[in-house]
């Protein structure tokens, strides 16, 4: 390995209420790489990326930020050098563009330091990175489902923060926005060197986009490496109940996965 | 690009070396016009009565003695506290419904409508009939009801931590329902005497308003208004979601408790002051939204905007050629009825 881990959670206990999701949980994201989480529906995905952003308090255990317990540091700080972009999240009615990526910039601003030249070089940054620039004046609600991910992301980059959480960023999109959105985030780690995390549903996806692969099975680590290591015939039966055909991408190199059946219909 | 593009239309910055403000010249001047129309129609308020005066002749008497000892009587004794506690009451239950709204993330979010001003009232009620107080103990009562009920709604909303928007609104409604009743019940244990003045009071009157109604709910607002006004732009962060807001660094569910201790406390105090009072907080904020296209939650202009209602409101209740005194609670009940249902029939999702 050649620099400490950006994220490093040790012995993670997460649970809602009663229902407990994961227990002593080690996961290591690797500095300055892009990471996608795959995993089953209901593997803990979603809960493991809310406690490395310290949305969830973890019964036990403790996330490090670049060695540093992220429950130590202020509300703001955090948000300056972690951003996450959860699943769901509302546009205010009537909102701009320009405005809603404005406010991923509250964590740099002061009561009386409302709007920085920082600030304003941050956004149109941020619009620019996104494509969305031309977009600015138009109000959220009249754009499609791709446009609104990627004004959603530009919050995220206007935060400017050197690791970035996205939670599922290609649900509802079609393939070639999907694409759109991967290959930005592939950007922001190759351009900008930084640190990207994914959930992500698609293993292709996953294995043609991901340096550092993270596979969740039942709220733990099932396996993590490289795509080539991780994505193997085996693992897609034992985690994903799935009978599949590992080839290499003819045109990628990544490895291919061909799903040929659902392990419990037993077929082919 | 023109970074000057990267500010919604109608804002300007204000800077100052590291200083810089966000101000938007439409909401100051909106909020400027509808604090002199409230401060205009308190005067008209005081002109108008049995005694007529004139505008000079009110303004005289408020701002120092007119040598009139009548007019000085008259207007400072009876009339100014009647039209404080107006503006007071309209201006705290606009703030109340503007947080509530932003809240609850929906236009339905008031105080009213998710029983507070109920349990104010029950709080107001039980003074009356149980302990036959006087007007202070009733306003006490009425944020002690107010109070209670909002931690009661608040603990049944609340899972995981964390308190729903719609949960908020429906579980309101339920509590209301049940405090309704209460009300209800209330009203035929007490003796005669004390029915009357209980259901008068529950008809929401700025007749006969003292000193004693104006100030508690006057120096309220003059207090919260200060501490609500630097949450604001959390409240708006976490009307976006709970974590989104809470990734960017807001505490969210200390900022949303603070919210909304400081919209129930208003809340009580306009209903001590005034009794249930319908439509004000519902309205003020969705119209000062509408009038300036500031899309951050509303504190100075939505209380304004309450204020000019319920002085709006009362005025023309006095103006009516009816010979019995009709209570301001009625009639902003009845226009509020309407508002509610125009805005149900026009509304995308509710």
């Amino acid at each position: 390995m050649t620099s400490p881990p950006a994220l490093e959670a040790a012995r993670l206990t997460l649970a809602y209420e009663s229902r407990q999701v994961a227990h002593d949980l080690d996961v290591s994201i690797p500095d300055g790489a892009v990471t996608v989480i795959l995993g089953p529906n209901a593997c803990g995905k979603s809960t493991l990326l809310r406690a490395l952003a310290r949305l969830l308090r973890p019964r036990t255990g403790q996330v490090l930020l670049h060695g540093q317990d992220v429950q130590r540091l202020a509300p703001k700080e955090l948000a300056r050098r972690l951003g996450l972009l959860p699943q769901s999240s509302v546009a205010p009615a009537g909102i701009t563009v320009a405005d809603l990526v404005g406010r991923g910039r509250f964590p740099h601003q002061r009561m009386l330091q409302q709007w920085s030249h920082e600030d304003e070089e941050a956004v149109a940054r941020a619009l620019a990175a996104t494509g969305v620039a031309e977009l600015a004046d138009r109000t959220v609600e009249e754009l499609s489902g791709g446009q609104r991910q990627r004004v959603w992301i530009a919050l995220i980059l206007a935060q400017e923060t050197p690791v970035l959480l996205l939670d599922e960023p290609t649900t509802y999109l079609d393939i070639s926005h999907q694409l759109e959105v991967l290959e930005l985030c592939r950007r922001l780690n190759r351009d900008q060197g930084r640190t990207v995390v994914l959930v992500l549903h698609d293993l292709n996806q996953a294995a043609r986009y991901a340096d550092h692969l993270v596979v969740l099975h039942d709220g733990a680590v099932a396996a993590t490496g490289a795509p080539e290591t991780v994505l193997t015939e085996q693992l897609l039966h034992d985690v994903f109940r799935l009978k599949a055909r590992v080839v290499t991408d003819p045109v990628f190199g990544t490895p291919l996965v061909i799903p040929i059946a659902a392990r419990n219909t037993a077929a082919a | 690009m023109t970074p000057a593009r990267l500010l919604p239309e109608g804002r300007q910055v204000w800077r100052v070396g590291r200083t810089s403000l966000v101000i938007s010249p439409r909401l100051v001047t909106i909020t400027v016009v509808l604090l002199v129309v409230g401060a205009a129609l308190g005067v008209a308020a005081m002109a108008i009565g049995t005694l007529r005066l004139s505008f000079a002749e009110v303004v005289a008497a408020v701002v120092d003695t007119s040598g009139n000892a009548q007019h000085d009587r008259v207007v400072r004794g009876l009339r100014l506290p009647r039209v404080i506690t107006a503006l007071s009451a309209g201006a705290a239950l606009g703030i109340s419904g503007a947080i509530f709204q932003s809240v609850s993330r929906n236009a339905l979010g008031s105080p009213d409508v998710i029983g507070f001003t109920t349990g104010a009232a029950t709080g107001a009620i039980v003074q009356i009939i149980v302990f036959q107080a006087e007007a202070l103990q009733v306003s006490l009562g009425a944020v002690a009801g107010g109070l209670l009920t909002a931690i009661v709604v608040y603990m049944l909303s609340r899972r995981g931590g964390v308190t729903g928007g719609y949960r908020l609104i429906l579980i309101g409604i339920g509590v209301s329902a049940v405090l309704g009743a209460v009300n209800g019940l209330l009203l035929v244990t007490g003796d005669l005497n004390q029915v009357y003045t209980a259901s008068l009071w529950l008809s929401g009157s700025l007749d006969a308003r003292t000193w004693t109604h104006a100030l508690p709910v006057a120096v309220g607002v003059l207090v919260l208004v200060p501490l609500v006004l630097p949450l604001a732009r959390r409240a708006s962060l976490i009307e976006m979601g709970d974590d989104i807001a809470q990734q960017l660094g807001v505490r969210v569910e200390r900022t949303r408790v603070l919210l909304m201790l400081a919209a129930v406390a208003l809340a009580g105090l306009a209903t001590g002051a005034a009794g249930p009072i319908a439509f004000v907080a519902l309205a003020a904020p969705q119209l000062v939204v509408r009038l300036t296209g500031w899309r951050r939650m509303p504190v100075v202009s939505a209380a304004a905007m309450g204020g000019c209602l319920l002085i709006l409101a009362d005025t023309v209740t006095r103006l009516l050629p009816i010979t019995a005194a009709v209570p301001i609670g009625r009639i902003t009940g009845i226009v509020g009825g309407l508002y509610l249902i125009w805005m149900l029939t026009r509304a995308k999702q509710v």
